[in-house]
């Protein structure tokens, strides 16, 4: 049973240290999910989404209780192991992008396929299959300030997507986006889930993002309030 | 102030930094090796052989230190392997003055040393001096000067000679206070026939038993020189490690401010499965990357400044009256070690100057790196 959950949440509480006593953004936290899943975490801002997508992603540690990603326990990893487990099996989408400026949309892409010391031949098939995907193979020598918010977003989600991660996390993917560029990219981020089997996993405030999740886990406060299968659209 | 001209700047004051540090030491290098090329082509010869009692910072050692030519030296004497030189005190007095000088006997024929004896054969009574002796008692060629020393018998005897030529030496050291006269002259003057104070060397000449005499090399007889330049080294020193710390000052604040600027990129570096330490390294190598186009550009407008120099030499006529050994128009050298050691000095410390802001990294939350909200 254990096995077929690639992230498994138990227990979590997160405190962070503010002034002389702690602020609470996670409490006594249990959610699990399987490979493949196309599912969000929403709730209003400072609800605690982005904490549990961090916590997720390896980048942060529960207080309390435990988070494990692929089997591991995040707070039992050494800085290395952690690197490890983003490098090979997690994507990062961010709301702001996030992308190197001085590298052109080909090296960010590549960038951590280097860190794997994957063979240039297979990196650059693998780079171009990636923006392929996104629909962006013609601006793979251009700077990232050259392209628009939409563009830069999904040259995102090629990076992130690039190494084949188990695991997809995105935080308010479209929130510097209009609701065109919302669309395409949710759409692109949809036919991904399907063909590459990626779990994908939003924290988003969103109702356009809302509309594509399966899944839909209402945090308020720290809290989890609700956790529904949704309808969505399909195409 | 935007990232390019920030970086351009350190760039720029890096490699002036470079250019400074490689032009004083090149122009050092290249004094000290005319200084020393000067010095053994008037003086020392490829070494000499002393009388055990001469001191030659001591005049009052001249009295005791000379000793006869023996026999088997006299071949070699003849072929210029070794030159003789008879050292004496005497007084002179040019123009009524009183004037305490070294009386040097050199044979008219040696081909050895650069003093031009040539001239001590047609004259009886013929002495060279050197430019600054000239200068500072007012002789010119020609001039009748008086001079005055002990005999044998310690007797004051007295001749009048005549200036037969004043040469023009970088070398103060066969110049100030010293009268160049003909061995024979002064061997008959003083009664020390056949003898000398000191003999100096041709590079044919190969050290066997040298009798009471002792053998000085180069290194013995130029370390005084060596001493000097290299103080001279010391001193400038001093205002280019200066100039390189205003540039290591500037990569340093540099680094505070990107690694502080850049939170979201170091964020982002992390995400994608770097470690910090990787992250410092790559902040790191940017930061030494300043002093590697630094030396780019200091090559482009070093080379040409440099090898300008190289061609043309650069003057130095006012410094003719210093007592150190020194050409009017010095050539820098510029060695391959001087290069290579500048270099690695430039490159080594941008990147300690680079790494120690870098570390900062380490202490980072990926969390709030990502946030961009550190102070
Ligand atoms: N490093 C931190 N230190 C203190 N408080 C924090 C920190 N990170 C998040 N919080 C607080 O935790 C709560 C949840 O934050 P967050 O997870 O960013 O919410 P969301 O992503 O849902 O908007 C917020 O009230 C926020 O102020
Ligand atoms: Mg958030």
């Amino acid at each position: 049973m254990e096995n077929s959950f690639i992230i498994q949440i138990d227990h979590l509480t997160k405190r962070f240290p503010v002034g002389k006593g702690y602020f609470t953004a996670l409490k006594d936290i249990s959610l699990s999910f399987g490979r493949g899943e196309f599912a969000g975490l929403v709730g209003p801002s400072g609800s605690g989404k982005t904490t549990m997508l961090n916590i997720m992603g390896s980048l942060d540690s529960p207080s309390q209780g435990t988070a494990r990603v692929m089997g591991q326990s995040v707070s039992e990893l050494s800085h290395k192991d952690s690197a490890r487990l983003r490098n090979r099996h997690i994507g990062f989408i961010f709301q702001t992008f996030n992308l190197l400026p001085v590298y052109t949309v080909f090296d960010n892409v590549e960038f951590a396929l280097l860190l794997q010391k994957i063979p240039s031949a297979r990196r650059k098939k693998m780079v171009m299959d990636a923006l392929e995907w996104v629909g962006l193979t013609d601006k793979a020598h251009s700077r990232p300030n050259m392209l628009s918010g939409g563009e830069s977003q999904r040259v995102a989600i090629a990076r992130a997507i690039v190494k084949k991660p188990e695991i997809l996390l995105a935080d308010e993917p479209t929130a510097n986006l209009d609701a065109e560029n919302s669309h395409h990219i949710l759409r692109t981020m949809q036919k991904l889930n399907e063909q590459l089997k990626t779990t994908f996993l939003f924290a988003t405030h969103d109702e356009k993002v809302m509309q594509y999740l399966k899944r839909k886990i209402s945090l308020r406060d720290g809290r989890v309030e609700k956790d529904e299968v949704a309808e969505t659209i399909n195409l | 102030m935007g990232a390019g001209l920030r970086t351009w700047l350190n760039v720029g004051v890096l490699s002036f930094a470079f250019v400074v540090i490689i032009f004083y030491n090149g122009m050092i290098d290249g004094w000290n090796r005319q200084a020393r090329h000067d010095t053994r082509g008037w003086e020392v010869g490829a070494g000499q052989l002393w009388h055990p009692e001469y001191d030659r910072y001591d005049p009052f050692s001249f009295e005791e230190a000379h000793a006869e030519l023996s026999p088997d030296m006299q071949p070699l004497i003849k072929r210029d392997v070794l030159v003789p030189v008879l050292l004496e005190q005497a007084t002179m007095y040019p123009q009524g003055r009183m004037q305490g000088v070294v009386l040097k006997g050199i044979r008219a024929d040696q081909k050895l040393l650069k003093l031009p004896t040539g001239a001590l054969k047609s004259k009886d009574d013929g002495v060279l001096i050197g430019k600054r002796m000239a200068r500072s008692a007012r002789l010119q060629t020609g001039d009748r000067l008086l001079v005055r020393w002990r005999d044998k018998n310690g007797t004051f005897d007295a001749r009048e000679f005549t200036i037969a030529r004043i040469f023009d030496s970088n070398v103060p050291t066969i110049d100030n206070g010293q009268i160049w006269l003909s061995l024979e002259r002064l061997q008959e003057m003083t009664g020390k026939v056949n003898e000398a104070t000191y003999l100096v060397a041709s590079d044919a000449y190969e050290p066997t038993d040298k009798g009471i005499w002792e053998f000085k090399d180069l290194d013995y007889l130029l370390a005084d020189l060596d001493a000097i330049i290299q103080s001279k080294k010391g001193g400038g020193m001093i205002g280019y490690i200066l100039l390189l710390i205003i540039a290591l000052l500037a990569i340093f604040d540099t680094q505070v401010l990107s690694v502080f600027r850049r939170q979201r990129e170091i964020g982002t570096y992390i995400a994608l499965g770097m470690t910090r330490w990787q992250v410092v390294k790559i902040f790191t190598v940017e930061g030494s990357a300043h002093s590697i186009l630094a030396a780019l550009l200091a090559t482009v407008y070093g080379i040409p400044l440099f090898l300008y120099l190289d061609h043309t030499g650069l003057s130095f006529a006012m410094a003719e009256n210093t007592d150190i050994t020194i050409a009017d128009t010095i050539y820098p050298y510029y060695s391959l070690g001087l290069i290579v050691s500048t270099v690695v000095l430039v490159v080594v410390s941008a990147t300690v100057v680079s790494y120690l802001p870098a570390r900062k990294i380490t202490k980072m939350k990926p969390t709030d790196a990502l946030k961009g909200k550190l102070q």
